[in-house]
């Protein structure tokens, strides 16, 4: 019995300096509480399911390895001759209904909490896309693409979770995300703020989130979390909460640069450009946005991405690659770029295709031609 | 009774004997399991740190595709219905299935079926790259050219597997010696009869599914286009009403596998057995009404999450019932730890953690954090990996020695044994770590915090994998040049496979059923 005492205590001890080592790592191993209330609260009912199975599996594997120790041939070589006993068998069914019961009332309560998105106060439409978002704010004329930037290096700590333009709202409003996609499904996850949502084609999800006040000028970071083609992994959420003050500075700094914007490019559309002109931007713009699919070296990876080097668009009528680049293509992975960049950008980028990788057609396509290509689309 | 057999490879080709068909069965799978496994070496070598070391993200795609595709459809389902083909007629005294004709067929069609899947691989376009899910529309108007192969594989496996389970289901209702009672049934053949109810059930439904993919593909309907008035969501509740029940096909044999050997090495009398029997079959009834905890972020309606939620947790009781009855068995008994005990041990174990972390993402609200991560990862491997696969090698040690007349190396297995935990723990248990830390699937490439616990579980994938080769190695030195077994070799062992036939088992066996009492 001695031993069986040494052994209880060295179990519990071992046990309790296992479960400060883990508590003290848990922090980094853990789900984040996050700053909503309603993260807050999945983070506690996590917290909940997790010790109560901490608890359960001391008791069952406390038994097993009791078992091992004590009921092995050499200490028990005259096996017990029970196998039933109906007391027992209906004690360890109701148990677990009861645990289960205790669990699923704060789980049901959370629940539909988190669904209520009635009442919102303002309302982003959420748009996925291969292999971006865009957001486009239904109370304010703002919308725009975010995409991932790929000028971090591996060792930069917001590698692959930064974007070119943030998800900018408001702290302390309750915002509504309208979630759809053009292509396939992809999903919308912020872990910090507990909201994922499937966007799906066709369909339109909503959710909804409140930051609280204190939470003002902190940026959260997610990724899509439905697997939505080669780039998955490269579509990275971030949105940044401004104070209430902040956000209404910053949608009229956004309309501002919206005229501006416009401005400079009927400017550019107006003149016409040369050559080199048109190959630098052409060539930046390639990289940034066709790359990932048709390859810097315009061979493609047929044959989804078809090459665009000697391909019967990029060396054929300038009509139909203007239509395709434009328009993109029903049914494949090729987005519309027509409103996702400018005039100037997109004669650029036709240009640079016809021109690049030894396609040299010569052509030259001037922001007029978009536009008027546009015009009579 | 004669041992005499045919020779040379039309032995094999025609078989209609049940022992070489369940060997061919485990043989394939095990082949199966290796090239899986490659793949997942791929993935794990990928990712061992962040940035784009070794293959594309494309190629990378394929890869996590069609590691699950392999390890679902020809590592785990063909091992199960392997061991069903040994085991089912010598445990219940019948001289061979009911239909062996057929059971040459099922088995033949697989080798056609996923050489096909992986002549994928080398198309243009390369493999299936949507996941093992298959999700519409990615897998519809965005799948490559070679999805179309993918669909056609899927068929056969199907046809193979519900003809497998017609034959289980016929032998056990028919062929069972006299005084064999259901209830007299080793817990295999029970586990083993419910698997192919549910087999009958769903496979089915994936072949409609596939089909109607391919119809959207080239014929012009709109089923999971909304462009043309279909619904992506209604291929995932259609898929996912298979695929439920497709987890507990994979892992209900193996309960029935660990209820044979705990009791031979406790030396004890199941423990509960009739209860085991009802909460295998409460398992499988749940099964069906649970399919859509998996799509709790589609935007279900929250009368509908709640149902589901609440159906999923109830699967609890029933799986905690067999639980609790494995322990209750060993509770007293007169332990020993071979090599199937421990695998049997570990199971019990692992696959309980498996079940914890499936209660956590059964809960919808904290399933909204957890879902689509490195979390679910975790749990599914947890409960395929240390279950399904630790139930198979169990059952592998325990009776190869009736097999093939040849015992294991009894150090060699408990090495097999202590590497294969070691590494599967090391393996997975990081993977929750990195999905509670906000780490989806099925990418990449990931951010510098989750480097850590890839890394660690790419330490651990290499290990699990040379483990495996190692057990392949070890099993064929013991088929080789064994030490004889003997007719009982498990002291503990009970059932008319060990107590009424010699190891090895010979060619033909029960052509005069036994009288069980």
């Amino acid at each position: 019995m001695a031993i069986r005492r040494k052994l209880i205590a060295g179990i519990t001890s071992l046990l309790g300096f296992m479960l400060s080592g883990v508590v003290q790592a848990a922090a980094e191993m853990n789900m984040r509480p996050g700053v909503t209330e309603t993260s807050i609260e999945a983070y506690d009912l996590h917290m909940l399911v997790v010790w109560v199975m901490v608890i359960i599996s001391v008791f069952v594997f406390g038994a097993m390895i009791y078992s091992f120790i004590f009921h092995r041939k050499s200490k028990n070589p005259t096996p017990a001759t029970f196998s039933h006993s109906t007391k027992v068998e209906f004690i360890w069914t109701i148990i677990p209904i009861l645990i289960l019961i205790y669990l699923t009332i704060p789980a049901v309560k959370l629940l539909i909490k988190m669904e209520d998105a009635s009442e919102p106060e303002m309302s982003i439409q959420v748009t996925g896309s291969q292999w971006k978002w865009h957001y486009k704010y239904l109370e304010y004329d703002v919308d725009f693409f975010s995409n991932l930037d790929r000028s971090l290096k591996v060792d930069d700590p917001n590698y692959l979770l930064a974007v070119d333009n943030r998800l900018v709202i408001p702290a302390g409003t309750k915002v509504r995300f309208l979630v759809t996609a053009q292509d396939v499904i992809h999903s919308w996850w912020v872990p910090d703020l507990a909201v994922k949502k499937d966007a799906i084609p066709g369909f339109i999800n909503e959710t909804w989130t409140l930051v609280p006040e204190s939470a003002a000028g902190k940026i959260f970071r997610g990724q899509c979390t439905e697997l939505c083609g080669k780039d998955h992994g490269f579509m990275p959420v971030v949105v940044e909460v401004l104070s209430k003050e902040d956000f209404v500075k910053w949608t009229d700094q956004k309309a501002q640069e919206r005229k501006i914007a416009a401005k400079v490019a009927a400017e550019a559309a107006a003149q016409s450009w040369d050559m080199d002109k048109l190959m630098t931007l052409g060539k930046t713009t390639y990289e940034s946005k066709c790359a990932a699919c048709h390859q810097v070296n315009g061979e493609g990876m047929p044959p989804a991405f078809p090459a665009l080097k000697d391909s019967a668009i990029a060396i054929g009528p300038i009509d139909g690659h203007m239509s395709i680049v434009v328009n993109g293509k029903q049914g494949t992975g090729m987005a519309a770029y027509g409103p996702q960049l400018t005039d100037a950008e997109l004669a650029a980028v036709i240009t640079y295709e016809r021109n690049a990788w030894g396609n040299n057609t010569g052509d030259k396509v001037q922001p007029a031609d978009i536009q008027a290509f546009k015009a009579g689309n | 009774m004669s041992d005499h057999h045919p020779t040379g490879i039309t032995r094999w080709l025609y078989t209609t004997n049940h022992k070489d068909i369940g060997s061919m069965y485990l043989w394939f799978s095990f082949i199966m399991f290796l090239i899986g496994g490659a793949m997942a070496m791929v993935i794990r070598a990928e990712l061992y740190q962040p940035g784009l070391q070794f293959v594309e993200p494309n190629f990378f795609n394929q890869m996590t595709t069609m590691h699950g595709l392999i390890m679902v459809f020809g590592a785990v389902m063909p091992s199960m219905v392997g061991l069903a083909n040994w085991l089912i007629p010598m445990m219940i005294g019948a001289p061979d299935m009911a239909l062996p004709r057929m059971n040459n067929w099922s088995f033949w069609i697989l080798p056609f079926a996923f050489t096909l899947l992986l002549s994928s691989l080398f198309m243009e376009g390369g493999a299936p790259n949507f996941g093992w899910t298959f999700y519409a529309p990615l897998s519809t108007t965005y799948g490559p050219p070679s999805t179309d192969f993918f669909i056609l594989g899927v068929h056969m496996m199907g046809i193979s597997s519900i003809m497998g389970a017609i034959n289980v289901i016929v032998t056990v209702f028919n062929m069972r010696a006299p005084g064999m009672t259901l209830m007299k049934m080793p817990l295999f053949v029970w586990t083993w009869l419910i698997t192919a109810f549910l087999l009958i059930m769903v496979m089915p439904v994936l072949a409609g599914t596939v089909t109607m993919m391919l119809t959207d593909r080239h014929f012009g309907t709109s089923f999971f286009d909304a462009a043309g008035g279909g619904d992506p969501v209604m291929f995932q509740h259609i898929f996912w009403f298979f695929g439920h029940p497709e987890v507990y096909i994979m892992i209900l044999p193996a309960f029935g596998v660990v209820s044979e050997i705990i009791p031979a090495f406790s030396r004890k009398k199941l423990f509960g057995y009739s209860s085991m029997v009802y909460a295998t079959a409460s398992i499988a009834l749940l099964s069906f009404i649970v399919w859509a905890h998996h799509m709790f972020a589609v935007g279900m309606p929250v009368a509908g999450e709640l149902f589901f939620m609440i159906a999923t947790m109830l699967i609890a009781v029933p799986t905690g019932v067999k639980v609790f009855n494995w322990v209750a068995t060993m509770w007293q008994g007169s332990l020993t730890f071979e090599t199937p005990m421990l695998f049997s041990i570990a199971f019990v174990i692992l696959f309980t953690i498996g079940g914890f972390s499936g209660v956590m993402l059964a809960m919808a609200p904290v399933d909204f954090q957890y879902h689509d991560t490195y979390f679910v990862v975790a749990h599914f491997h947890y409960v395929l990996f240390p279950g399904a696969i630790f139930g198979t090698t169990a059952a592998v040690y325990y009776w190869l020695p009736k097999w093939t007349g040849k015992m294991y190396n009894e150090t060699s297995g408990k090495i097999h044994f202590w590497l294969s935990m070691i590494f599967v723990n090391l393996t997975f248990f990081p993977m929750h770590f990195s999905g509670l830390a906000g780490m989806p699937r099925r990418i990449p490439d990931y951010n510098m915090m989750f480097a850590d616990f890839n890394m660690w579980a790419s330490i651990g994938a290499f290990g699990l994998g040379l483990t495996q080769v190692y057990f392949l190695i070890s099993i064929i030195i013991a088929i080789r040049g064994g030490k004889k077994a003997d007719e009982k070799q498990w002291e503990g062992a009970t059932g008319l496979e060990w107590d009424a036939l010699p190891s090895p088992a010979p060619y033909h066996t029960f052509a005069t059923p036994p009288k069980v009492d």
